[in-house]
C-alpha cells in the first residue's frame, strides 16, 4: 500500500510540477479532435452513401454509384484501422507528394473509416422510417432530395442515435492507434509520463479513468439528445 | 387563366399502369373539369388507389398521358414537383411529417417553394450578369423572414379554420386520427392547389372521427374545390359527388351522376358491388 502511495506521489510530481499535464491536455485535445471530426465527417459520408444505396435503381448512374459505395464500404470495413492509417500516411501521401500533419491524417482516416460503418447504420435508419413520410413530402411538391434531408434523414438519425453513440465511443477508444503515425493522443501522453518516471501503473490507471469519464460524458450527452428528439413521439 | 366552371383541369388519355406482369390500369381516359367532385368506388384491388396515384405521378404511368397545367406530366422530362404543388394529396394514413410540429407541417411546402424560387431568381440574375443568359435582371425583393412570417400567418389561419390553433406547436403523434387527417387536409390547402386527391381519407379512422373529416371535405366541396375522392363512404359519394366512377379490374366500368348511378346502375358488376356495400 505504501508502495502505491509513493507511485501516486511520483505521478503527481511529474503530472503537476514537471508539466506532465501539458502533455495530457494536448493528448486529450487530439483524442477529442480526431474522434469528433472523424464522427462528423463519418456522418456526412455515411449519409451520402446511405442515400445512394436506398435510391431507386433506375438509371445507370445510380447503379454505378451504388457499386462504388459497396466497394468503398467493403474496403474500409474489411481492413483494420491501423492498416488504413499506415497506408494513408506512409504510402498514399508520399505517392501524391502532399504534406499533412499526422493529426489531420488521423482525422481523414477516422472520417473515411467511420463513414463506412455509419452508412450501414444510416441505411437501416432510413429504411426504418415510414415510406409514407417520403410520399407526404413528394405529394406537396418537395423534391426527393429535399424530403430526404428535411424529413427522412432527421427521423433516421433519431432512430439510430444509440448506435451512432456507440460508434462515437468506439472512435474515442480507437484513437489510441494514431500513435502508429506519431500523433499524440491520450495514450501517448500517459505513455510519455510513464516512461519519464519509469513507472507505468498510476499513469495507465489515470488514463483508463479518463477514458471512462469521456465515455460517460458522451453517453450522458446522447441520452439528453435522445430525450430532445423524442419530442415527436407519442408520450 | 380564367376560372370558368367548365375548364378541363386534368385530362387522362389512354392511361395504363403495369406492376411487372400485373396490368393494374387498362387504357383509362377521362376528363376532370374544374369544380368537379369525382368519387371513385369499386372493389378492393380494382386499381382505385393506383389510378389516383397516377394522376400526380406518385406512380409513373406505364403508358398514356396526364395533361395538367398545359403539360403532359406523365412525361419524365417535366418537373413534376411544380405540378404537384397545385395537386394536393390526402392519404389514408395521413403521412404528416413526424419530426415537425403541426404548424411546421403546414408551412413546410410554401416556405420550401418560396426559397427555391428565390434561389432560382438569384441564379438567373447571376447568369444574366455574366452574359450566359439573355433577359432582364429581376431584383430579388422577397426575404426569407418575410416569407416565413406570411407562411406562418396563413398556417395559423388554416388551423383556426379547423379549430386546432391551440395544437400549432404540438407534434402529430399527440393528435387524434381525425385531427391528423384535418391537419393533412389543410397542409395540402396551404399550397392553394387546383385539385385535391383523396385516397380513402377516412378508412383509418375510428368511427366517431369520420364525421369531422367528411365535414371538412364537404366544406371544401361547397367552396368549389375540385376533388377526386376514393372512398367507401357511399353517403358522402351521394351527397357531395358530382360524378361517380365505378372501377373494376383496372377499367372505368361505369361513370354517372350519383342519383343515376345509385338508383339504377347499368353494369352487372356495379349492381353486385352496390348490393354488398349499401
Ligand atoms: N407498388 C405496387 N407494386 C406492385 N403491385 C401493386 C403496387 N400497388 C398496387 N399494386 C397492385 O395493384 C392492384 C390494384 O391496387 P390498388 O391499391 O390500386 O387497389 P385499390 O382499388 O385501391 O384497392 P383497395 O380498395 O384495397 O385500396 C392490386 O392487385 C395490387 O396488388
Ligand atoms: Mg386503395
Amino acid at each position: 500500500m505504501n508502495g502505491f502511495l509513493v507511485k501516486v506521489e511520483r505521478f503527481i510530481d511529474i503530472f503537476i510540477n514537471q508539466g506532465g499535464y501539458n502533455e495530457v491536455l494536448g493528448g486529450l485535445k487530439n483524442t477529442i479532435l480526431i474522434a469528433v471530426s472523424g464522427l462528423i465527417i463519418g456522418i456526412v459520408i455515411g449519409t451520402l452513401i446511405a442515400t445512394v444505396r436506398v435510391l431507386p435503381k433506375y438509371s445507370r448512374l445510380s447503379r454505378a454509384l451504388d457499386k462504388f459505395c459497396t466497394f468503398y464500404v467493403g474496403l474500409f470495413r474489411g481492413t483494420p484501422m491501423v492498416a488504413q492509417l499506415l497506408v494513408f500516411y506512409y504510402v498514399m501521401l508520399p505517392l501524391i507528394g502532399v504534406k499533412m500533419t499526422s493529426v489531420s491524417v488521423a482525422i481523414c482516416v477516422f472520417g473515411l473509416n467511420s463513414g463506412a460503418y455509419i452508412s450501414e447504420m444510416m441505411r437501416a435508419g432510413i429504411l426504418s422510417v415510414d415510406p409514407g413520410q417520403m410520399e407526404g413530402g413528394r405529394s406537396v411538391g418537395m423534391s426527393y432530395g429535399a424530403t430526404m434531408m428535411k424529413i427522412v434523414i432527421p427521423q433516421a438519425i433519431k432512430n439510430i442515435l444509440p448506435t451512432l453513440g456507440n460508434e462515437f465511443i468506439a472512435l474515442v477508444k480507437e484513437t489510441s492507434v494514431v500513435s502508429f503515425i506519431g500523433a499524440t493522443d491520450l495514450y501517448v501522453a500517459f505513455n510519455y509520463i510513464g516512461s519519464n518516471s519509469y513507472e507505468f501503473m498510476v499513469p495507465y490507471l489515470v488514463m483508463a479513468i479518463m477514458y471512462i469519464a469521456i465515455v460517460c460524458i458522451i453517453s450522458f450527452g446522447i441520452k439528453m439528445m435522445e430525450r430532445r428528439l423524442r419530442k415527436g413521439d407519442r408520450q | 387563366m380564367t376560372d370558368s366552371k367548365n375548364k378541363d383541369l386534368i385530362v387522362v388519355d389512354g392511361l395504363c399502369k403495369d406492376f411487372g406482369d400485373n396490368k393494374v390500369l387498362k387504357d383509362i381516359s377521362t376528363t376532370i373539369k374544374k369544380g368537379e367532385k369525382v368519387v371513385v368506388i369499386g372493389p378492393s384491388g380494382s386499381g382505385k388507389s393506383t389510378f389516383l396515384r397516377c394522376l400526380n405521378c406518385m406512380e409513373d404511368p406505364t403508358a398514356g398521358k396526364i395533361i395538367f397545367g398545359g403539360e403532359n406530366i406523365a412525361d419524365m422530362s417535366v418537373d413534376i414537383n411544380v405540378h404537384r404543388q397545385k395537386m394536393g394529396m390526402v392519404f389514408q394514413h395521413f403521412n404528416l411529417f413526424a419530426n415537425k410540429t403541426v404548424i411546421e407541417n403546414i408551412m413546410m411546402a410554401p416556405v420550401y417553394v418560396a426559397k427555391k424560387n428565390i434561389k432560382k431568381q438569384k441564379r438567373d440574375n447571376l447568369l444574366i450578369k455574366l452574359h450566359l443568359k439573355k433577359g432582364e435582371i429581376t431584383p430579388v425583393t422577397a426575404s426569407m423572414p418575410e416569407i416565413k412570417k406570411q407562411a406562418k400567418e396563413k398556417a395559423v389561419e388554416l388551423l383556426k379554420r379547423i379549430g386546432l390553433e391551440e395544437k400549432a406547436d404540438a407534434y402529430p403523434s399527440s393528435l387524434s386520427g381525425g385531427q391528423k387527417q384535418r391537419v393533412a387536409i389543410v397542409r395540402s390547402l396551404a399550397m392553394e392547389p387546383d385539385v385535391i386527391l383523396f385516397d380513402e381519407p377516412t378508412s383509418a379512422l375510428d368511427p366517431e372521427m369520420v364525421g369531422e373529416v367528411l365535414e371538412l371535405m364537404k366544406e371544401l366541396a361547397n367552396q368549389g374545390m375540385t376533388m377526386v375522392v376514393v372512398t367507401h363512404e357511399m353517403g358522402f359519394a351521394k351527397e357531395v359527388g358530382t360524378r361517380i366512377v365505378f372501377m373494376d379490374e383496372g377499367r372505368f366500368v361505369e361513370e354517372a351522376a350519383p342519383e343515376e348511378f345509385f338508383a339504377n346502375p347499368k353494369s352487372e358488376r356495379a349492381k353486385e358491388f352496390l348490393s354488398k356495400v349499401l
